[in-house]
């Protein structure tokens, strides 16, 4: 943090100002535009934008649960985006844990690979990843297409490049000292994990799990090719309100709103983690 | 790939160490680790390396071998039986005389300059912002929750609410260009047409710079407060300070992060197939959608395959040759 022992000349000030509030508008409109239009009555919507609403219903909210069947898209989501992220979290630890407390063979070329992963255009792997889903289930009987289970399979290696990467950063951070101290003490290597480098690890591990979330609860390509009726996500479902000859505006800003705000708050109250867990970890 | 661009801390324990550098220092403890620990670290990755194998090394080799097959929808229940066709694939991909050929040259170069718009105004508008709030303020707290407000948003409910702004007759954009401030002399099409390049490049800025924002935001916060007290100290303004200080020592960062917004934006898929439904227009025909419309509207899988390897090919020579430039680049810088 920078500290001046004068304060900031005025062209400083003023420029702050004005970008700032530039800066504002256009982050914050589209939300306004969300808010204010849903819960604005349909034939509102339909003609030109009103910057303040009319009149104001709450109609849309109670709508949107019918028009298209939400609140089971919203449960799947849930359980695919939660269970992506606690076996994400889990599988990244075990790894990083490795890859920053021991020196093994093979140890770089771990890395190396599974953060290029992450250059890998999705569309590569779409197809050839149906495929294999769907051999794996006419061979073995495990149904993986069309399946929660295979969404959440795919969205759990998604985000462990990224998540190891950064795990691995943040326990770099931590002095070794700590878990050898526990290993003196007669502590085995996982109970040294878990009772030492876990706590000591806790930002970093909830930015890791934030990323996570968001990145499973927002997925669109694979989630429209991998799910069915029963098992869509609302990443795809949310498409049912504007499918149809008449798109219900209103309806469908309501349905964004009530989608967005669990991880929108979510990720409000615990972006100082994200800044830890990066200041930490990736950007040094 | 990302990891060899990093400044790892001095003599750290775990430190990942730089190619090239402590190799034999390296080597050494690996041998000692070895003897010492035995299997448990190759247990930990065990789960990792599972997932990776399943989910993206495995489908990444198939993807490779079905460029060379002529995969229609013939074969698709039984892709095994498709016949080999060489490089037919990629032939009739790189045969830029060719209407498929054509197309994939047009949406790759229309890629490119959406990449180079997007990354550049996300990167500027994401540091401008951070420098500015380096210091605090009255209201920085809130004002970060509101900046990071897009990023936070689930992709498809920002998306399609950008779509409702963009609408001809009941958008938001034409009615204060057209309506409140009498721009244009007709209410312009934003979401078809040459518009639509336009209206891609914003809403992907809109939802990239906050993440420029949050990483720069974190690596200011790295560098030490004496370092601006001893500027300060001789005199220095703080335009100076952001020019000599702020800026120099964000480079590092800037070289990683800068790598990871080319490659989300250029293979970005979300923000056009949710803006632009399955076809999009000609104008903002971004080689992902591209391709996904190759594979699965033509239903003819060799061929998208094959395009998807193409670009894989072009994404790893770009990054290898990005990392070679900015680790020989510090080298200079350091020596």
């Amino acid at each position: 943090m920078r500290s001046s022992p004068t304060a900031p000349p005025r062209s400083f000030v003023w420029t702050r100002r004005i970008v700032l509030t530039l800066l504002t508008a256009f982050a914050v409109t589209p939300v306004y535009v969300m808010l204010s239009s849903s819960l604005k009555p349909l034939e509102d919507v339909t003609g030109a934008f009103q910057w303040i609403p009319s009149g104001l219903t709450v109609r849309p909210y109670l709508d949107i649960w019918d028009t298209v069947p939400l609140a089971r898209y919203f449960l799947n989501s849930l359980i695919v985006a939660g269970a992506a992220t606690g076996c994400s979290v889990v599988v990244a630890v075990f790894a990083a844990y490795a890859v920053s407390r021991y020196r093994f063979r093979g140890r770089r070329i771990f890395t190396v690979t599974v953060l290029s992963t992450q250059m890998f255009p999705g569309i590569l792997f779409l197809l050839p990843l149906f495929l294999i889903f769907v051999n794996i289930g006419n061979t073995t009987g495990i149904a993986l297409y069309g399946s929660r289970g295979g969404l959440i399979l795919t969205y759990m290696t998604f985000t462990l490049p990224f998540s190891i990467w950064m795990l691995v950063g943040y326990l770099d951070s931590i002095p070794r000292d700590l878990d050898e101290a526990a290993l003196v003490d007669g502590c085995g290597p996982l109970k040294a994990l878990f009772r030492v480098v876990v706590p000591a690890a806790v930002p970093g591990i909830v930015a890791v799990a934030i990323y996570s979330f968001m990145t499973a609860w927002g997925e669109v390509l694979f989630a429209s090719v991998m799910t069915n009726d029963v098992t869509r996500t609302l990443s795809v479902g949310l498409q049912g309100y504007a499918t149809r000859t008449e798109v219900y505006w209103n309806q469908v800003m309501a349905a964004s709103l009530v989608v967005s705000l669990p991880v929108v708050a979510g990720f409000l109250l615990l972006q100082r983690y994200l800044v830890a867990g990066l200041t930490a970890g990736a950007v040094k | 790939m990302t990891a060899t661009t990093l400044d790892t801390p001095p003599a750290g324990p775990g430190g990942k160490p730089p190619a090239g550098r402590g190799a034999a220092r390296g080597h050494r403890r690996r041998g000692r680790g070895r003897i010492r620990r035995g299997a448990l670290p190759y247990l930990l990755l065990l789960p990792a390396l599972l997932l990776e194998l399943l989910i993206h090394l495995v489908p990444m080799a198939v993807g490779v071998v079905m460029s060379f097959k002529e995969l229609t929808q013939h074969y698709i229940r039984d892709w095994g039986a498709a016949p080999w066709a060489g490089l037919d694939n990629f032939e009739v991909a790189v045969d830029f005389d060719a209407p498929v050929g054509e197309a994939l040259l047009r949406s790759f170069l229309i890629t490119c300059a959406f990449t180079v718009l997007a990354v550049g105004l996300s990167w500027l508008l994401g540091v401008t912002a951070a420098i500015l709030m380096q210091d605090p303020f009255r209201g920085r707290g809130l004002l970060r929750a509101l900046f990071l407000t897009p990023y936070a948003l689930p992709v498809y409910t920002a998306v399609i609410t950008w779509s409702f702004m963009l609408q001809r007759d009941n958008g938001l954009v034409n009615h204060v260009l057209h309506d409140q401030l009498g721009l244009t002399g007709q209410p312009t099409f934003w979401l078809i047409g040459d518009n639509a390049f336009v209206s891609l490049v914003v809403v992907s800025v809109w939802r990239t710079w906050p993440f420029a924002f949050l990483v720069i935001t974190a690596a200011l916060q790295n560098i030490p407060r004496e370092v601006y007290e001893a500027s300060a100290i001789d005199g220095a303004g703080i335009w100076q300070q952001i020019r000599r200080i702020t800026l120099p020592s964000l480079r590092p960062v800037n070289q990683v992060l800068v790598l990871v917004l080319f490659l989300w934006t250029f293979n970005d898929f979300n923000v056009p197939y949710i803006l632009f439904g399955k076809s999009a227009p000609e104008s903002a025909d971004i080689i992902s959608l591209h391709i996904y419309q190759s594979s699965f509207v033509t239903w003819n899988f060799g061929a998208g395959s094959a395009m998807s390897v193409l670009l894989l090919l072009f994404l790893l020579v770009v990054t290898a040759g990005y990392l070679l430039l900015t680790s020989r680049g510090r080298k200079a810088a350091s020596a």
